[in-house]
């Protein structure tokens, strides 16, 4: 071994050492579980409209809405008076879990080496630990989807809840295989490449791009017939699931040329095709709605792409969609902070959506593209226990998120950063060890 | 246009282009004296000459009815790097030298989505490469201008960037292989130029002496970096130092102790809350994110209540943007803070207006609505705390740089052919946006 490897693999384990002695100074309680009578709360069910009635969790679901409701024993009864309770918010579009701290390259588990690489499995990466994700679900996010990036097919995105120890207890039961549509233009103002090489490239990426899906198309109808059986191919085995319509396939793509090309690329495929990103679906809006295309927007909190456009073309762009009739979920494309996703919400309603839309936007469309409708997304008996209470609007900053519960289980309203918060309000010793 | 005022005035691009201007019957949030209803604010000459109930202002003033609408002082901004053509003179441990004042490009159309924001005032920053860095230019957002000079905020206090920890390490320790490659270096950079300055002081004083008693000597040469340096110590320039972790928060404040520094203003500061107390015992300030972490280990043990406990212990606070994109909507990134620890409004107004002001010596000028200070406004639909506030309308010295009502699309001073289709400015992905080494 040289000294080279020795200094490496030494000053990993440094960081291990580091992080595990820390990260255990500082643990969130563990969730309860138990049946819980929320009571004289204003439901904001998403789907059934606003209703005063109790809501009455078992089992981890929704058992009863209404009053009078029978209970079990031991039932614990949480006062909700004058407050509001929401169905967990939903963001179809995150990097959680995958990266703990940005600059430290080995705590970054979302960037695969390779240009074909959709066997890659976020779920895998996840950290059910990680600090982020209890630091996101006590702002009412209870559900995500964490997603690699990278190459042209970075990997297999993965929704999950904000709970649990292993990947399978936080798996949400929907995945998406990704797919970065090639980019025509420059990818931003550091991107020097000419006009010619740009086209180049983006010619031999359309070409890759095209040549892999009919590989992968002719797989799956050879797959089909019961020939190939001893065969595996991790790239083209990874697109089965979308062939046969189990996951959709998530085609990022920002500029309004390249959508225009992505609508014509998808045209026609049998697949659930999914647009994210599009933050120029605006140009294009009756384009995408003519695909019937749902699209997972955003960050709505983002600088307009062009320096001709208007301010405010980010914060419009999900409702200039809607109104174009493009269906519409919203994202933050964050790690750490998708606890702003009701805020991105917010300016979404402020600039044209409203308020129930941009509700939706956050709830149940983002379910239904994931195929996760009948689980999560709005308050209805028979969905997971996914939901919160505040005492007001989830979208203005003023209010507060008092409880979250997730699959039923009681979430302590706890995480790094309230718990320094306790810490540190009133420090103690103050100035002087001894005063 | 559905989204901005109802109550749709109609008035000509030049109306408002005067100084003069009377905003009749709005709500307004003074953050010095309190939350006024239905109250005029008339502007003359760029100043706040006047604010009351009914006020008869001389003819010919132009009136902007604002019922129903609130209005605030224009939101000043800490720490930012818009208007710029370069940001890091990352050649050296120490540029005391360099100016930003040297390379604004009034020509960035950021100008203009700040004021769009309601952002009337910020700090234009040096970055964070070097220990100590440049000299800072405070710029008001005169949007339209081609010269740079008009953005100055003249007689704005002077500032010079300072910078702790790992940008620091990582530009000199681990890229040049020089001072600093650790904490401890970074305290001895600082140490060192500040002796250095005080030695080429007494160079000069004694040769000023020989000079007076007639002996001949060769003068020492002069020197900038120095010459700033000096300033610093002498309290000319104020400091302004990019910081997280508590430890080297707390070595700055030790080392301003000894040379003298008393004004210090800490940036980013994401663990200025392990140590509000010690902030507050010695004066000074702190410029936060509302809610940044987890982007590089020393922000990992921070906590977006930083600017409440911060607040609830006495340190003059102020949310900043050091970023395009928030920098559109400073007044969110505040209203965090009652999100995480239920600041009151008026504490949080005053992390956007007030406050920032304070933190670059032009309190006098700006960040409050009184008679006699610049005539700089943003107007709210909604009140500015709430996510369904939209910005209406933004007054630099009572000309009106952002109309809602009248924005057009392309709002470039200059047209530049290579913005065509095929380039997407700075679009966000991650953390793209930020010119800083934050």
């Amino acid at each position: 071994m040289n000294l080279y490897i020795l200094k490496k693999l030494g000053f990993s384990l440094f960081f291990a050492g580091v992080f595990a002695l820390n990260s255990s100074a500082q643990i969130v309680q563990p969730a309860i579980y138990g049946d819980f009578l929320i009571t004289g709360a204003t439901l904001y069910t998403v789907t059934q409209g606003e209703i005063e009635a109790d809501l009455l969790v078992e089992k981890g679901r929704i058992a009863a809405i209404g009053f009078d409701l029978e209970v079990n024993e031991g039932v614990q009864i949480i006062d909700a008076t004058g407050k509001r309770v929401y169905p967990g918010f939903i963001d179809a579009g995150t990097r959680l879990g995958l990266s703990e701290i940005g600059s430290v390259s080995l705590t970054r588990d979302f960037n695969e080496r390779g240009n074909l690489v959709p066997y890659v499995q976020a779920l895998t990466a996840i950290n059910p630990n990680g600090v982020p994700i209890a630091v996101t679900r006590v702002s009412g996010v209870t559900t995500v989807v964490s997603a690699p990036s990278g190459g042209l097919f970075p990997g297999t995105a993965a929704a999950i809840h904000l709970l649990g120890y292993t990947p399978d207890q936080m798996y949400a039961g929907s995945k998406a295989v990704l797919l970065n549509f090639p980019n025509k233009g420059r990818s931003g103002s550091w991107d020097r490449r000419s006009d010619e090489k740009r086209e180049e490239e983006y010619k031999e990426n359309m070409e890759k791009l095209g040549d892999f899906w009919k590989e992968a198309e002719r797989y799956h109808q050879l797959k089909s017939k019961g020939k190939l059986e001893n065969q595996t191919n991790p790239p083209l085995d990874a697109l089965q699931a979308v062939f046969q319509k189990k996951y959709p396939l998530f085609i990022e793509v920002n500029r309004a040329p390249d959508i225009l090309e992505a609508l014509k690329w998808a045209k026609d495929k049998d697949i659930r095709v999914v647009l994210t990103g599009v933050a120029e679906g605006w140009r294009v809006a009756s384009e995408i709605a003519k695909s019937g295309f749902p699209v997972i927007t955003g960050p709505v909190l983002q600088t307009p792409s062009r320096a001709y456009d208007r301010y405010d073309t980010p914060y419009t762009n999900p409702s200039q969609m809607k109104a174009a009739g493009v269906t519409v979920a919203l994202r933050t494309n964050e790690t750490e902070n998708v606890r702003n996703l009701p805020f991105n919400a917010g300016y979404a309603a402020s600039y044209g959506m409203g308020i129930d839309e941009a509700l939706r936007a956050i709830t149940i469309v983002p379910a239904q593209i994931l195929g996760i409708e009948d689980e999560v997304g709005s308050l209805e008996v028979g969905k997971l226990a996914n939901l919160f209470i505040s005492n007001g609007d989830p979208f203005e900053p003023r209010v507060q998120i008092e409880r979250v519960f997730i699959k039923g289980w009681d979430v302590p309203m706890e995480s790094r950063h309230t718990q320094l918060y306790q810490q540190f309000l009133e420090r103690s010793p103050g100035l002087q060890l001894n005063e | 246009m559905l989204l901005c005022a109802s109550h749709f005035v109609l008035h000509s691009q030049n109306e408002f282009k005067s100084g003069n201007v009377l905003l009749k019957g709005g709500n307004l949030l003074t953050i010095s004296h309190g939350d006024m209803e239905e109250t005029d604010l008339l502007i003359m000459d760029g100043k706040i000459a006047e604010i009351g109930k009914d006020l008869n202002p001389p003819r010919n003033i132009p009136v902007l009815d604002v019922s129903g609408m609130y209005v605030m002082p224009g939101i000043v901004d800490a720490h930012s790097h818009v208007g710029l053509d370069a940001v890091n003179e990352a050649t050296n441990p120490i540029t005391a030298e360099v100016r930003i004042a040297d390379v604004i490009n009034p020509y960035d159309i950021a100008l203009y989505h700040a004021l769009a924001g309601g952002v009337t005032v910020s700090h234009a920053m040096h970055g964070s490469a070097n220990v100590i860095g440049g000299q800072n230019q405070t710029i008001k957002h005169r949007y339209g201008t081609q010269d740079p000079n008009e953005l100055i905020m003249e007689g704005a206090a002077r500032t010079i960037k300072f910078a702790l920890g790992e940008n620091p390490m990582r530009v000199h320790g681990e890229g040049a292989g020089i001072i600093p490659n650790t904490r401890m270096g970074v305290e001895t950079v600082i140490r060192q130029g500040f002796d250095e300055a005080l030695q080429y002081r007494r160079d000069w004083e004694k040769y000023a002496d020989h000079k007076e008693n007639g002996i001949i000597s060769k003068p020492p040469v002069y020197d900038l970096r120095l010459e700033a340096l000096l300033e610093i110590l002498d309290g000319e320039i104020m400091i302004h130092c990019h910081s997280y972790r508590s430890d080297e928060i707390y070595m700055l404040m030790q080392v301003c102790k000894d040379y003298g520094v008393k004004d210090l203003v800490f940036q980013h500061v994401n663990e200025g809350f392990k140590v509000a107390p010690e902030l507050a015992e010695f004066g000074a300030m702190a410029s936060v994110f509302s809610d940044w972490w987890a982007y590089k280990f020393e922000v990992y043990y921070s906590t977006a209540y930083n600017t409440t406990i911060l607040a609830k212990n006495g340190v003059i606070t102020s949310v900043n943007s050091d970023s395009r994109e928030l920098i559109r909507h400073l007044y969110l990134e505040a209203a965090k803070a009652q999100r995480y620890g239920q600041l009151s409004d008026s504490e949080t107004l005053k992390l956007i207006t007030l406050n920032p002001a304070i933190q670059l010596g032009i309190a006098d000028r700006v960040g409050t609505l009184e008679v006699g200070k610049d005539g700089d406004v943003a107007v709210f639909n909604a009140h500015p705390l709430s996510i369904y506030a939209i910005p209406q309308y933004t007054f630099v010295d009572g000309i009106k740089y952002f109309d809602c009502t009248e924005d057009p699309p392309d709002m470039r001073v200059l047209i530049d052919i290579s913005d065509d289709l095929n380039n997407f400015m700075e679009l966000q992905s991650g953390r793209g946006d930020h010119e800083c080494l934050h």
